[in-house]
């Protein structure tokens, strides 16, 4: 069984075999019924170690309409809330016969720690600060949709990249399927090594503006600022918020996501959150849809069509 | 998009949803060439017309990957005849097939629904070739989920027999005496470059654990 | 355990030289030399072809004990010492209680006595509790039975350039030193592993090198200018290296350490996010390591010493931000300088036996411990076979906790024998 733990683990042909994959599922969503056959009998545990309500509703919504069934397996309340163990909890989902397990946590690798030790397909849903590849995924789905193309695409990702798992995801999935990845943040909020990572780096937004085809602003949470990565939030939504005025910088075409929850008047303005060429609301749809398609090329055939072989 | 290539099930050669390769034919022989497909075509929608009355609520929907431009084929024809525009789409069937399981998880082919729907309609399946009956009972399901038609009819360009389900076609472009572990393979001109129907010589090696069927593209 | 007072090696290499026969009687080396027909009450140790090096001395070693006797006890560190090759182990002094007081260090000394596979030499804490505040009564630990003259919060580093000031100078009475563990605390704030391309990739937070270059630069000053002894802790970088390099250029007293570790591994390994590679300070990149060696041979760094830090399966078999740091390191240390440095050409087996051996001895005020194989000194004698290889299999070691970045793994060279003072504290590789 293949695992998809990181952005990484795609090559470019399975990358796009998902978003094709999430295409054709995304017509489920439009049915009256909105249910496939296709993984009955399969056991989908989500296990969530942090609170996520959207992301744990979206790959729920995701495994049911496959017909898969669910187990949800927060933390709180539960053996986990108690002290037990990652691998303690990974020995009961195995004995459970879990075909595959989503999880969410806090701490970079523990789907990977996970994927030691359970035999089921494991699905990154966020470690940490390291990835959360299916959020990568319904970026580049939606990028596709709204621009018709990847390839050459310009995508500015702007926020506190350092801490950020849906930057690391989207950088290594973009740059794999052909897109031109520009990071913008305050020099404090970009990793030390941003320059070996396969995208430009700005500390300018109004620049790097005019130059985008799409813009996705990341949350930066106030504990930021106590840690003194900025002075204050109004410097930094100076700076690096999209407000109004930036808006009107962007050509006509050009989108601006963001992967929630947002912070409005900080990195993003409420006319900008809610304007027609933000997707938003249509990023939380095509998450279903890309769920859905990884549940399936994961668990729907004998062996995985996509994914880490480790 | 991924053509891959399965050994399991028996199948021709591919299962991708895109034009999969059909090179490795060295010795099958032609049983119909492009000249006896447009006839068996053009009978098929005259039949339709006749077992429809007219044809005045079809809608045609072709199995991917070959069944498709073969209701657009007959779509045509049709619309020929009766001078009016034939709703035709095509129906994915990978989610609901019973044999999903016994290989790698395969890219799945279009549904394109037209924009009439099914309900209350009267749908004609088009399929390339049929053999085991599986992949029509899958289409069914699928079907059935995505609205409820008056009735469904089912075309196939070649019966080969061997059912395994309680399924028959009610629009049969020739019927095609085979032994089991032959292989029928079907090219279209808008795929392959050509219009035939291929027979294939006995498979060595009887792979078919019951539940694959023959034509599955 | 056996006591024979009398035993003839026969054939050893002395640090690696021409074979010689060693005579041990009462605990001393009686003679050394060409075969010779000995002493007939004599129990014979065939050597032919081993190494013979004067028993080893760790500098840096956590045997846990008060506190998590679950994870390493004296009597097992010691044991798993004696397998490595080891005669003499400082005991580092973050145990629970802290070894900050006279009786705790006087317990472990007692504890190591009784153990009596290897001398346990107890590092006494430089501040009260660990707490970087207040210094510990250093004096009492170095007046008592234990003799204490080493001094370390290691764990913590002594970042209050002041305190660490009074420190350097106050065990200046006593022939004392101060062992460094150097970590800038705010810089490495829940740091996981090395700050760089790896860490940065993981989304592990980082720990620059930088943290562990200021200190060392602070105190260097610190030392020269209060004309005291300071010893570096498990240097780990190339920056390090070059700032240990300018210090002793300047007449600055400082002697630093190297681990095992440090001089084989890198941060790549934390790609599995398999803690067993986290270790405190991390593993750093290839270019660390090249540096670390180098100033090894180079006498940059003065000695090796293992870092030992034993830890239950449970701290291991999780997140690894979860994770304790450290890596058990007795009874692979030789080996891994094995590999590093004599079979590559850095070094050979005298410049093995100065820095595992009469370096640390001389840093940590061990009298008895790290002299030359001669007639008349203590016979502390490892006897190590560097033509065998192993497959190295924790649950095979004598120490409790089986958190070896080498299991599975092969490496090179065999302890075949272990004296302690004239004892054989390990004979045919197996402990007595």
């Amino acid at each position: 069984m293949r695992h998809l733990l990181s952005a990484g683990d795609l090559s470019r042909d399975e990358a796009t075999l998902v978003l094709d994959t999430a295409r054709e599922l995304a017509q489920v969503s439009s049915r009256s019924v909105k249910k496939l056959p296709t993984l009955r009998g399969r056991t989908v545990v989500n296990l969530f170690y942090e609170d996520s309500t959207r992301t744990r509703i979206s790959f729920e919504a995701a495994a049911k309409r496959m017909s898969a069934d669910v187990i949800n397996f927060s933390a709180k309340g539960s053996s986990v809330s108690k002290g037990e163990s990652l691998k303690d909890t990974a020995l009961t989902l195995q004995a459970m016969g879990a075909d595959g397990v989503v999880i969410r946590h806090s701490a970079s690798g523990a789907a990977r720690r996970l994927a030691g030790w359970v035999d089921g397909a494991v699905l990154n849903a966020g470690d940490g600060t390291h990835e959360h590849p299916t959020q990568a995924l319904l970026d580049a789905y939606t990028m596709r949709e709204r621009m018709g193309r990847l390839e050459g695409l310009r995508v500015a990702i702007v926020g506190d990249i350092r801490h950020s798992r849906v930057a690391r995801s989207n950088v290594l999935l973009l740059h794999t399927l052909g897109a031109e990845v520009t990071l913008v943040a305050p020099p404090t909020l970009l990793p030390v090594s941003v320059g070996t990572w396969p995208c430009a780096v700005s500390y300018d937004l109004d620049e790097v503006l005019p130059k985008s085809d799409v813009v996705m602003m990341l949350r930066v949470q106030a504990e930021r600022m106590r840690a003194a990565f900025f002075p204050t939030a109004r410097e930094y939504s100076r700076r690096y918020g999209l407000d109004r005025d930036r808006f009107a910088r962007l050509h006509d075409d050009a989108i601006v996501m963001h992967p929630g929850p947002m912070i409005r008047g900080m990195e993003i303005s409420a006319e900008v959150a809610d304007s027609p060429r933000s997707t938003i609301t249509e990023q939380v749809a095509n998450g279903v849809s890309v769920r859905m398609a990884v549940l399936y090329l994961l668990l729907g055939g004998s062996e995985s069509a996509i994914g880490n072989g480790n | 998009m991924h053509a891959r290539k399965h050994a399991e099930g028996g199948s021709t050669s591919s299962t991708a949803a895109g034009p999969p390769s059909r090179a490795d034919l060295g010795d099958a022989r032609a049983v119909l060439e492009g000249p006896e497909i447009n006839r068996a075509l053009t009978r098929i929608a005259h039949e339709v017309l006749e077992r429809t009355k007219g044809a005045t609520d079809i809608t045609l929907l072709g199995i991917p990957t070959r069944g498709v431009p073969l209701a657009r084929r007959l779509a045509g024809r049709i619309t020929q005849v009766e001078g009016r525009a034939i709703p035709w789409g095509s129906l994915d069937i990978t989610m609901y097939r019973d044999d999903l399981r016994l290989a790698p998880a395969r890219a799945l082919g279009r549904t394109e629904i037209p924009a009439e729907g099914v309900d209350g309609r009267v749908v004609v399946l088009v399929d390339d070739v049929l053999f085991s009956g599986r992949s029509v009972r899958a289409a069914l399901d699928a079907l059935n989920d995505i609205g409820r038609p008056r009735a469904v009819q089912l075309a196939t360009l070649v019966d080969r027999g061997h059912r395994q389900l309680p399924i028959r076609a009610d629009y049969v472009g020739k019927n095609l005496p085979t032994s089991v572990r032959e292989t029928v393979t079907v090219l279209v001109e808008e795929l392959d470059g050509r219009d035939a129907v291929l027979l294939g010589p006995a498979r060595p090696r009887a792979g078919r654990a019951g539940s694959a069927e023959e034509e599955e593209s | 355990m056996t006591h024979n007072p009398t035993f003839l090696i026969r054939g050893a290499r002395p640090l690696g030289g021409d074979p010689a026969d060693i005579l041990i009687r009462d605990g001393r080396v009686a003679a050394v030399g060409a075969p010779a027909a000995g002493d007939p009450a004599a129990e014979v140790v065939e050597a032919h072809g081993l190494i013979a090096l004067p028993g080893l001395v760790d500098l840096h070693t956590h045997l846990r004990e008060p506190g998590r006797e679950d994870a390493e006890t004296v009597a097992s560190g010691a044991r798993a010492a004696a397998m490595g090759g080891y005669t003499a182990v400082h005991a580092m002094a973050n145990t629970d209680p802290v070894a900050d007081t006279a009786g705790v260090v006087e317990q472990v000394w007692r504890l190591g006595r009784d153990a009596g596979h290897c001398d346990v030499q107890p590092v006494g804490a430089v501040t009260q509790n660990l707490d970087g505040a207040h210094l510990a009564e250093l004096g009492a630990m170095a007046d008592s039975i234990a003799r204490v003259r080493v001094f370390s919060d290691d764990g913590m580093c002594v970042s209050d350039a002041l305190l660490m000031r009074r420190a350097l100078e106050y065990v200046k009475a006593f022939d004392g030193v101060v062992a460094q563990h150097a970590q800038e605390p705010r810089l490495t704030e829940g740091a996981q592993m090395n700050e760089g391309v790896v860490s940065d990739r993981l989304g592990l937070a980082g720990w620059p090198a930088v943290a562990e270059e200021a200190i060392i630069a602070r105190d260097c000053l610190l030392a020269e200018h209060v004309g005291s002894r300071l010893h570096i802790c498990h240097v780990s970088t190339k920056g390090s290296v070059q700032i240990l390099r300018w210090a002793k250029s300047r007449g600055c007293d400082v002697t630093a350490e190297v681990t095992p570790h440090h001089l084989l591994l890198t941060d790549d390994l934390a790609e599995s996010y398999d803690p067993i590679y986290k270790v405190n300070p991390p593993l750093r990149t290839a270019e660390d390591v090249a540096a670390l060696r180098e100033a090894l041979a180079d006498g940059t760094i003065d000695c090796v010493a293992t870092d030992h830090a034993p830890h239950p399966i449970e701290a291991k078999e999780t997140e690894w931000s979860n994770a304790a740091m450290g890596m058990i390191g007795l009874e692979t240390a030789l080996s891994v300088v094995q590999h590093t440095m004599v079979d590559t050409g850095l070094l050979d087996w005298a410049g093995v036996a100065e820095r595992m051996s009469a370096t640390p001895a001389r840093i940590g005020r061990l009298s008895g411990h790290g002299r030359p194989l001669e007639v008349g000194e203590p016979a502390n004698v490892t006897l190590y076979d560097a033509a065998a290889t192993r497959e190295i299999d924790p649950a095979a070691m004598a120490s409790k906790s089986g958190n070896s970045p080498y299991r599975g793994t092969t490496l090179p060279g065999r302890v075949v024998a272990t004296f302690l003072r004239g004892t054989p504290t390990v004979l045919d590789g197996k402990i007595q």
